[in-house]
């Protein structure tokens, strides 16, 4: 069936099972496939978006449940302020290696940034945790948040 | 293309210089056999200069993680001449008559690469300058190159690149062997750190990875593998899983018989990703799962205690009698070491495009050895390995995994049989439990000490899996594994028992788990002999010089293993006291051409939970870091991927299958686990070495050795286990 949902500030139709996890809605029937799967059940983060502003795991969130929400990903945080930053910051620290989990590291931290724009160690930790990432470039996003943020590494 | 072209043998390769299809300069260098009369393809050359002077510089090997589409080309941009922000960077297709070897593996890239493409580069930048010295009618020594230009001394007058590429590109190519490389000080591109040329593409959300790929008319498949591996289909009912909805086709595949290849299963194809999946618990399958269902973990360990009494079913390396020595010790050190099968899980799953169409195959493929791949399809679809076409697409962490090819071959068999372009998904689980693992292994360990200290004896029988004489893949171990070559009397064997799951190498292959062995029971021996764990390394390395086979390109150089050491220590500040249930540790490793050192400070919790506080790592790698903002890059990664799966990561098998089905069971290293790392390069007079895997291997034993130093416990057995560490 077909639901129309509001993607990065447009409205999009997708004719789909109403069970299909946004996820593979973004991805294949989209054409937005910044957002990326990394285990299909929330323990990895790599699949993250922001459901009017709330970091989400699209993994996990049928698109039969998104109504008249705000879904942002990868491709539309550019255009809020903090999420420029945080890309800035990942290519002037060199942040990536494989890259594959930076999208949803930095939806994770755009999230964070907005609730808490100076945030400490430990608020890093607690909103960063439920992002993998394999080549563990950890230290790197450390410093790409606190850059973004203006506060000292 | 209107292709003149020219060739001059160098020692083993060619250099190729021809008009690219824009009129401009192209030049490639690639293996002596390649047919002269092959034309040059837009895309299958490492330079390309246009007239209007966009300079194009193509990377041939597979990107990973470890940064080589920006550090190949960064090693012609240098010799060029060019502007690094001017240049745009293209990835090859897998063309290994091309580009000869097309590989993420071994670290190999900058020890293969560093001169030969400096030397592309140089000969591009030679040609140009002969093009713009013939248009003035003056020598070609008196013109000099400045960004992208080439500019005559006398005179001033200046011509850019693009304006002679046409020109250039008529004239012969030189020898390359003959060309002058820069001295190293002019570098003004190598040894700066350099963004990775994808960065801005990554955190915007461009497609760019394997799993991004997309084909008109795609459909999206997935494949189901019997559980145990080697598994054939006894019999399948498909029709429910045909009846979904969105399910497009549903059909039985045979194995290819090739241990590295397809497994039997069943495919489904799908409008999309979600269709395919869910259809998948609709398949009634009864599985013939084989010999291996019988295998498990606990049984395998219970076998390798067997191994303990007896002797080694053969030897791998004897110097002297290990049995006199030991009995002339002073004292006597024995203790049995393991490490446990574990799984690559790069984040990006396991995935190919294909579309097969009319005896020729097209894939779109994140892989890191494309040429098996591409053999094993041609084989496979009964095509030639010419009509398989292999576009290497950007890969979401490798570590090993995507060496083996078993999903290329899947996507392309799926495709044939579909009839339709499609697009096969591993799903997490399918990644854990149907893989390659890191294999599992055993070490019995026994060393004889003289009264100073020094290692008289050294007897290691080594328990892997393998039939006969031949380990299964990445199970074996080197005769020249230090410590040989150090210790008088020096007895290697190896025992093997029958493992049906695959293995196959994972970031450091055995180093990543003999580092843990040798580095943890030396650190024991240190202790029987009453010596500091650092003075006992120093004295066991001794003076400095080559030992092993002259011949093998890996000596090992103990002066780069000593400075490394040292230098690690000195900036962890080794020797200083430390609070109750913290400590220091330190262990040194050599593998892939690369000497590290590692300090690890830890503290254990009355609970037993394990915290590292910090790491410090000193590295030799030869004379020139490349790209110091990717060399630092992988050597913090490679430390949390060895702290990680040190103190959290197993695998297990129990009746042939894998127990661990996805992150909530196998447990990847997190934000809040990650200490700081502290990095040191010592510069050797020696040439350039990869840095993929050489950092991993001294980090785990640095962690046991640091968690003894809190504690007093000795951990012989991975991944830590933290009940033993309780207080």
């Amino acid at each position: 069936m077909a639901f129309d949902i509001s993607v990065n500030g447009r409205t999009r139709r997708a004719d789909v099972e109403g069970d299909t996890p946004l996820l593979w809605v973004l991805r294949d029937t989209l054409d937005l496939p910044g957002t990326k799967y990394g285990c299909g059940i929330a323990q990895c983060g790599a699949c993250t978006v922001h459901v009017d502003g709330v970091p989400v795991r699209s993994c996990q969130l049928p698109i039969e449940a998104v109504g008249s929400a705000k879904v942002t990903t990868i491709e539309g945080i550019g255009a809020t302020a903090v999420g420029q930053k945080l890309q800035d910051a990942w290519v002037a620290l060199d942040v990536a290696q494989c890259g594959y989990c930076q999208a949803g590291q930095i939806m994770s931290a755009a999230a964070l940034l907005a609730q808490t724009p100076k945030p400490s160690n430990a608020e890093i930790d607690a909103a960063m945790d439920g992002n993998l990432c394999r080549c563990a470039t950890y230290l790197r996003i450390r410093k790409g948040i606190k850059l973004a943020a203006g506060v000292k590494a | 293309m209107n292709a003149q072209m020219q060739h001059q043998p160098s020692r083993r390769l060619v250099l190729k210089a021809g008009v690219a299809l824009t009129g401009g300069l192209m030049i490639s260098f690639g293996p002596a056999n390649r047919a002269s009369a092959q034309a040059m393809q837009p895309l299958n050359s490492h330079v390309r200069i246009d007239p209007d002077g966009r300079v194009t510089l193509v990377s041939h090997n597979p990107e990973i993680g470890q940064g080589v589409k920006t550090s190949i080309p960064m090693l012609i941009a240098e010799e060029l001449d060019v502007p690094w922000q001017s240049v745009r960077i293209d990835q090859a297709l897998a063309d290994s008559a091309t580009y000869g070897r097309q590989v993420a593996g071994g670290s190999m890239a900058t020890t293969l690469q560093y001169e030969p493409l400096r030397r592309v580069g140089a000969a591009a930048r030679h040609m140009l300058v002969a093009a713009a010295a013939q248009r003035w009618s003056v020598p070609a020594d008196s013109c000099t190159t400045s960004a992208g230009s080439i500019v005559h001394s006398g005179t001033g007058r200046k011509l850019g690149y693009g304006e002679v590429a046409a020109a250039a590109a008529l004239l012969p190519a030189p020898d390359p062997a003959t060309l002058k490389l820069k001295d190293p000080k002019d570098f003004k591109v190598i040894g700066k750190p350099h963004g990775g040329v994808d960065n801005r593409a990554i955190v915007t959300g461009k497609p760019l990875f394997g799993i991004d790929a997309r084909v008109p008319g795609m459909a999206y498949a997935s494949y189901v593998r019997c559980p145990v591996f080697g598994g054939t289909i006894r019999s399948a009912k498909l029709d429910k899983a045909r009846a979904a909805n969105g399910v497009r086709a549903v059909f039985a595949v045979e194995s290819n018989g090739a241990i590295e290849g397809l497994s039997a299963g069943v495919a489904i194809v799908a409008d999309s990703t979600w269709a395919a999946r869910k259809a998948r618990s609709l398949l009634e399958i009864e599985w013939d799962e084989g010999d291996g269902a019988s295998q498990s973990s606990a049984a395998i360990a219970a076998r390798a205690a067997a191994f303990k009494d007896r002797m080694p079913q053969r030897s791998l390396a004897k110097v002297g009698d290990a049995d006199a020595a030991l009995a002339a010790a002073v004292r006597r050190v024995s203790a049995s070491y393991a490490y446990p099968f574990i799984a690559h899980a790069a984040m990006e799953p396991m995935n190919c495009t294909a579309h097969y169409k009319d005896g020729q195959v097209e894939l779109w493929v994140p892989t890191q050895n494309p040429e098996p791949g591409r053999a094993q399809v041609a084989k496979t679809l009964g095509i030639a390995p010419e009509a398989v076409k292999i576009h290497m697409l950007r890969c979401g962490g490798g570590f090993g995994r995507r060496l083996i090819n078993e999903f290329m071959v899947e996507a392309a068999v799926i495709s044939k049989q579909s009839g339709l372009p499609v697009k096969l998904l591993w799903s997490r689980e399918e990644d854990l439990q149907n893989a390659p693992l890191r294999p599992a292994g055993f070490h019995h360990l026994e060393a004889g000490l003289d009264a100073n200290g020094a290692v008289t004896a050294w007897r290691n029988h080594f328990i892997s899996f393998g039939e006969g004489d031949t380990f299964k893949r990445s199970a074996g171990l080197s005769p020249s594994q230090f410590p040989s070559g150090f210790v008088p009397a020096f007895d290697m064997g190896a025992s093997v028992m029958p493992l049906t799951h695959p293995t196959g190498p994972l970031r450091a292959p055995g180093n990543n788990a003999f580092g843990f062995v040798m580095q943890g029971f030396i650190d024991e021996l240190a202790e029987a002999a009453r010596m500091d764990p650092l003075a006992f390394r120093q004295q066991l390395l001794g003076d400095a010089r080559l030992v092993g086979d002259p011949a093998a390109r890996d000596r090992f150089d103990s002066g780069r293993a000593r400075a490394v050491l040292d230098a690690v220590a000195k900036s962890a500040g080794w020797g200083r006291t430390l609070p109750p249930r913290s400590g220091l540790g330190i262990a040194f490793h050599f593998s892939h051409l690369g000497y590290f050192g590692t300090v690890v400070e830890a503290a254990v919790g009355r609970d037993g939970v394990v915290k590292v506080s910090k790491v410090w790592m000193a590295g030799d790698v030869g004379r020139q870091i490349v790209n110091p903002s990717g060399a630092l890059n992988q050597v913090e990664g490679s430390v949390h991927d060895a702290l990680g799966a040190a103190l959290g990561q197993q695998i297990t098998l129990e009746n042939g299958r894998v127990v661990q089905g996805n992150f909530d069971a196998y447990r990847l290293t997190r934000m809040s686990d990650a200490p700081p790392v502290a990095v040191e390069f010592l510069l050797s007079d020696n040439p350039p070495t990869g840095l993929g895997e050489p950092a991993y291997p001294p980090v785990p034993p640095a962690l046991v050795n640091a968690i003894f130093a809190a504690t007093g416990v000795r951990i012989r057995s991975l991944p830590v286990d933290s009940a033993l560490l309780k207080a």
